[in-house]
């Protein structure tokens, strides 16, 4: 038993890494821990021939990851987008963990990434007794993943500034890190790769130049693709969302988180569930993991200022604050999906009255 | 004397089969090509030979009698029937379709009891269990598309070029012996084939090459005693009358459920398969890259050469042989587009699918659309002819119903045989219209042209009509799509509305502009009024028009803000035409439901009721919270006055203002706080369309000429020309009488104070008095009284 509070993927599941590296007999390309059919597997979940059992850990089209193996069996930089709550940092660690058996070699891109993160920084100590020499010199994740052929993690690569992103295009496209200073440079050996995610809304700030994305592969990462399948990932992380913030346990939640994500799916696809009718789509995200919070927030409203149920009347507020972010045209969005599809739905009546009281 | 008979099984529309046929043709040298295919076409299969036949075409037959059953065989560049057939009338071999004549389909007889008619084309591919299903089922693989592309498609031909053929047989063979249902028919068929061998081989071809599906090779391979088919054949219907022809045809239809029988999903990389050597992946990127740059992506030759990296090395990681469709759309995705569904959508459409058309020379048999126009013709009395002619139809007759019925359906289809003119006889009922008539040379190939869509008049009509509907892409074009309605009642196409109506639900769905949804909707009522003197269900159609409805009361206040005197102006005229509508649409939903009333729950017609109240409350709210808007130049929020003004116009005629509110609002107006131009456009919205108003409230009157006296020199210059407007816009008698009443005295109910004799200047008030003239737009002069008012 360990005391970290969140393992590492390598060492999470080492042993179903080790049973795979065990077994896998297809070829590896050079420095990969497992081959990419493995790799694949490892993500996807299976059964291997001596009856080990792989979890799945990634749910969702098995294409999203066999082009994501490919990629970077190929090379080529992936680049992992979707909205928020897509799992993308979760299966860039674990793509990195099955491919190098090594997560921890991550750049975290923000508004003030420097370019030390990318590149290198010096020990200042050392450069002033001992003027400019290797020992002197701080390698960035990206460098050691250079120098040691394993995948470096960048995430969110679009928050990081775009003069920073530059000094990513040389060690991309040469697979080299000049060092002027010392006049040397680093080589990347074979097995060194980069996968970056970003979120797919973010693209307005710092969106990367053409130069830069022409050396990614991209995937994106889509939203739960079924009703069920999202309710259940929202029933699930509710529950140990409440348990943590010792919430009671209320009646009535299977019902409203149902409509809940009813709603936040119709809307962001822009089409009614029975698929008969198109409604407009808002300008916010509305994706699963806001679902989770309004939710959370409803039951936290239920239990302290409600009767103890979970009711349409306290999930609405949350509703509409996801909704309406653009005060004028969502609020015209969310008025025409209120009257013109939760009006006329059976049962719903509820939810219509409090979404209109809402709207006072 | 001996023949030598080769059977080559084929899968229908697949480029490896193709090929492969194609190398077998020039190993076998055949000297007669047996093609399964309906026999009809022996006697047109050497238009072939002209290069104005370009796949993908089809044959079409139909029941000369009938021609709405009709069947179709298509073929594109990639079908192996169609390499035999440019094959052997190249050579000038002969070619005989074997194929159960489509004579026979057309009898009720042969339906093999799934319940459709030979209207649909005969299914003349696999049966119910799909063989190549099962094959790839027993090779392990889940996809048999895949499985067979793999196995078949993607294979370059050998050595021995019939060697794949006789895999094929060997394992349909296989196949068969498990007794996978054969269906009487294709029994049937196969004994028919039997016998066209059998007399080609009489007729003493040496060397007789046999293209059918592959499914149908076993039971060919083994030949059963003549006897065996004949008793098996005498049991056919007799055969209906059948003409044959070749249509052009295009992917995107071979791309649809139908013909053989589930039509193929990629005819474009089958076309693309077929036609370029060696490796077709880096061609077919290089020509994505292509078409995505012609659509302002940038792509580079570098995302070209990595994504066909890219999709060699999934089709190793998925264990392939070659890279197939999917790993190159995955590699396109990823690559060439950025991870975006919308850009692989174009890809999808334009590459996947494709745009090809076939063409049909003239000298093919004529279409069974242009039989029917003739028929049609021919029972309605309708002589095409050159010299122009006017036709006026009582719709009450039968006759005359059919006739507009036909000729609406022409234009549909692009046929403007007939235009509809100004009526000779001054009837503007609408039992009657008039055409005029006038007959055109090249209406000939606009019927060839629409033949695609269908065979009778009617049906290529509902297809034409659901095309143009679904290709409506912009929300801009609603009120065309409401127009489509109207033609489709006109022309009597009760089949097309539910498809035009959900295209048309979903754009004004979409459409963010009110004032595209406000001009869609009278259409839609006016159809609905039709609809029910018509009789036709238009369920639907109210359903759309309210949904519309609702969405106009929600977007209107919003759409009102921040106009110019000319967009408000536009605005003012969709308003009155909206709320016209509006009244329609509430008046039918509550008479139906006073009908309804006895049947229902009382609970639930009560909600109905409710329900059709509560759109004309619904605009009741939307006018009212545009009547209380800021004027215009205010905050975002100001609302011209014109616009304002009319609101409340409308309110106060249906009775959800009265009239002291109405005078409320207008000394708000008018009150000094306003911009003068800002409170004669209230005026003129509020008084458009009848002035007989300030007739029956002369307190109405007496506050606008309290107004009008207190506004300044400059502001009255100002307002003059919109006041001169909306006085001229009255009627003349209600003019008259307003400037009666106006010259006649006082107006305001209370007493004035006494005029103040000898202040009276009778110079300058004479000199007014033109201008007044003027503005109350009242030419005789004003007989000057000696209680005149005192200006």
């Amino acid at each position: 038993m360990t005391d970290v509070l969140r393992q590492h993927a390598e060492d999470a599941f080492a042993g179903e890494l080790a049973a795979l590296a065990a077994q896998d007999d297809r070829p590896r390309p050079a420095r990969w821990k497992l081959s990419p059919w493995a790799v694949a597997t490892y993500l996807l979940g299976g059964e291997l021939p001596d009856g080990t059992l792989i979890t799945p850990k990634y749910i969702g089209p098995r294409r999203v990851v066999e082009v994501a193996v490919t990629t970077l069996a190929t090379d080529r930089a992936l680049l992992l987008l979707g909205v928020p709550g897509t799992a993308k940092t979760w299966v860039s660690e674990h793509l990195a963990a099955a491919v190098s058996g090594d997560s921890t070699l991550l750049v975290q891109g923000t508004a003030g990434t420097p370019e030390e993160a990318v590149r290198y920084g010096w020990n200042y100590a050392q450069l002033l007794t001992r003027g400019p020499s290797r020992d002197a010199l701080v390698p960035s994740p990206l460098m050691r993943a250079m120098a040691d052929g394993k995948l470096a993690r960048i995430e969110e690569l679009t928050r990081i500034p775009a003069d920073v992103q530059d000094g990513l295009i040389t060690i991309l496209s040469e697979k080299t890190l000049p060092v002027p200073e010392l006049g040397t440079e680093t080589q990347a050996v074979r097995g060194f790769n980069v996968i970056a995610t970003a979120n797919d809304r973010d693209r307005g700030v710092n969106e990367l130049s053409s130069a830069l994305r022409r050396r990614f592969n991209t995937v994106v990462l889509p939203l739960p693709a079924s009703l069920e399948e999202e309710v259940d990932i929202v029933t699930r992380r509710v529950n140990q969302l409440g348990r943590s913030l010792e919430l009671p346990e209320l009646p009535g939640g299977a019902e409203e988180i149902r409509r809940v994500v009813t709603v936040f799916r119709e809307l962001r696809a822009g089409i009614t569930a029975d698929g008969r009718t198109k409604v407009k789509t808002p300008s916010g995200t509305l994706s699963t993991a806001e679902a989770i919070s309004v939710v959370t927030n409803g039951l936290a409203l239920a239990a302290h200022f409600g009767d103890g149920v979970l009711r349409a009347g306290d999930v609405t507020a949350g509703v509409l604050g996801a909704v309406v972010r653009d005060p004028v045209a969502d609020r015209a969005v969310w008025r025409e999906y209120v009257e013109g599809v939760v009006r006329e739905r059976d049962g719903w009546k509820d939810f219509y009255r409090a979404a209109r009281e809402e709207e006072r | 004397m001996t023949s030598d008979v080769t059977l080559l099984g084929i899968r229908h529309h697949g480029p490896g089969s193709a090929r492969a046929v194609a190398a077998a043709l020039a190993q076998l040298r055949p000297d007669a090509v047996l093609i399964e295919g309906p026999p009809e076409a022996d006697g047109i299969v050497g238009l072939a030979a002209e290069k104005d036949l370009v796949p993908p075409v089809a044959l079409l037959a139909h029941a000369v009698d009938d021609p709405s059953r009709a069947a179709f065989w298509p073929y594109a560049e990639f079908s192996p029937e169609w390499v035999a057939i440019r094959y052997a009338v190249e050579r000038e071999l002969p070619v005989r379709f074997i194929d159960l004549p489509a004579a026979y389909g057309f009898g009720d007889a042969l339906d093999t009891g799934d319940g459709r008619a030979a209207g649909d084309a005969p299914d003349t591919d696999e049966p119910a269990a799909d063989p190549v299903a099962l094959l790839a089922e027993a090779a392990g693989h889940d996809d048999p598309e895949r499985w067979w592309e793999d196995v078949i498609e993607h294979r370059a031909p050998g050595a021995d070029a019939l060697v794949p053929f006789a895999a094929v047989a060997e394992a349909m063979a296989a196949l068969r012996e498990e007794g996978l249902g054969e269906s009487r028919r294709d029994l049937l068929r196969e004994a028919h084939m039997r016998q066209r061998i059998r007399a080609a081989r009489r007729a003493g071809y040496a060397r007789i090459a046999v293209v059918c599906g592959a499914f149908h090779v076993p039971a060919l391979a083994a030949m059963p005693t003549v006897a065996h088919d004949r008793a098996l054949l005498a049991e056919l219907p007799k055969k209906a009358r059948t003409d044959i022809t070749w249509v052009p045809w295009t992917h995107r239809r071979l791309s649809q459920a139908a013909g053989y029988g589930a039509g193929v999903a990629s005819p474009g990389w089958y076309h693309h398969l077929f036609t370029v050597e060696g490796d077709p992946v880096p061609h077919w990127l290089a020509r994505a890259a292509d078409l995505l740059r012609a659509e302002d992506h940038p792509v580079s030759s570098a995302h070209v050469i990595e994504a066909v990296r890219l999709a060699h090395t999934l089709a190793v990681l998925r264990g392939r042989p070659l890279a197939g469709l999917t790993e190159t759309l995955d590699a396109v995705r990823a690559v060439l587009c950025d991870g975006s569904d919308v850009a692989l959508e174009l890809v999808r459409d334009r590459l996947v699918v494709g745009d090809a058309l076939g063409e049909v020379p003239d000298t093919a048999p004529a279409v069974p659309l242009q039989r029917d126009i003739t028929r049609l013709q021919r029972t309605l009395r309708l002589k095409p002819a050159a010299t122009p002619r006017d036709l006026d139809l009582d719709l009450r007759k039968d006759t005359d119903a059919a006739r507009s019925r036909l000729l609406h359906r022409l234009r549909l289809l692009g046929v403007d045989w007939g235009v509809p003119a100004r009526s000779a006889v001054a009837s503007t009922g609408t039992f009657r219209e008039t055409w005029r008539l006038c007959w055109q040379p090249e209406y000939a190939v606009r019927i060839a042209e629409a033949a695609q869509w269908g065979t009778t008049v009617e049906e290529a009509a509902v297809a034409k009509a659901i095309a143009k509907a679904t290709s409506t892409a912009r929300a801009t074009e609603l009120a065309e799509l409401t127009a489509l309605v109207e033609t489709c009642l006109l022309a009597g196409l009760p089949a097309a509305l539910p498809a035009v109506m959900r295209v048309l639900a979903d754009l004004a769905a979409l459409a963010t502009d009110v004032a595209h949804l406000a001009g869609a909707l009278p259409a839609l009522v006016r159809a609905l009024r039709y609809g029910d003197v018509r009789g036709t269900d238009h369920g639907a159609l109210g359903a759309a028009a309210t949904g519309l409805a609702d969405r106009i009361c929600v977007g209107l206040p919003p759409a009102c803000v921040g106009l110019d005197a000319e967009s408000s102006a536009a605005m003012r005229g969709r308003l009155d035409e909206v709320h016209g509508a509006i009244g329609l649409l509430a008046a039918g939903g509550a008479e139906a439901n006073a009908a309804e009333a006895d049947a229902a729950e009382a609970d639930a017609a009560e909600a109905d009721a409710e329900d059709a109240a509560g759109l004309a409350g619904r605009w009741a709210a939307a006018l009212r919270s545009l009547a209380r808007r800021e004027p215009a130049g205010g905050p975002a929020t100001g609302a011209p006055g014109l616009l304002r003004g009319r609101a409340v116009r409308l309110l106060l005629d249906d009775g959800r203002l009265d009239s002291d509110e109405a005078g409320r609002r207008l000394r708000l107006v008018l009150s000094a706080a306003n911009a003068p131009a800002d409170a004669a456009g209230w005026i003129e919205g509020f008084l458009a369309g009848g002035g007989a108003l300030l007739l029956h409230d002369p307190r109405l009157l007496a506050l606008l000429d309290e107004w009008l006296t207190g506004v300044s020199g400059e502001a009255f210059t100002d307002v003059l020309p919109l006041l001169r407007r909306t006085f001229a816009g009255l009627e003349a008698g209600v003019r008259t009488t307003i400037g009666a009443r106006v010259a006649s005295g006082p107006l305001d109910a209370e007493p004035l104070a006494e005029p103040a004799a000898g202040e009276l200047d009778r110079a300058r008030a004479d000199a007014a008095v033109p201008v007044m003239a003027l503005l109350l737009g009242v030419r005789p002069f004003i007989p000057r009284q000696a209680a005149g008012r005192d200006t």
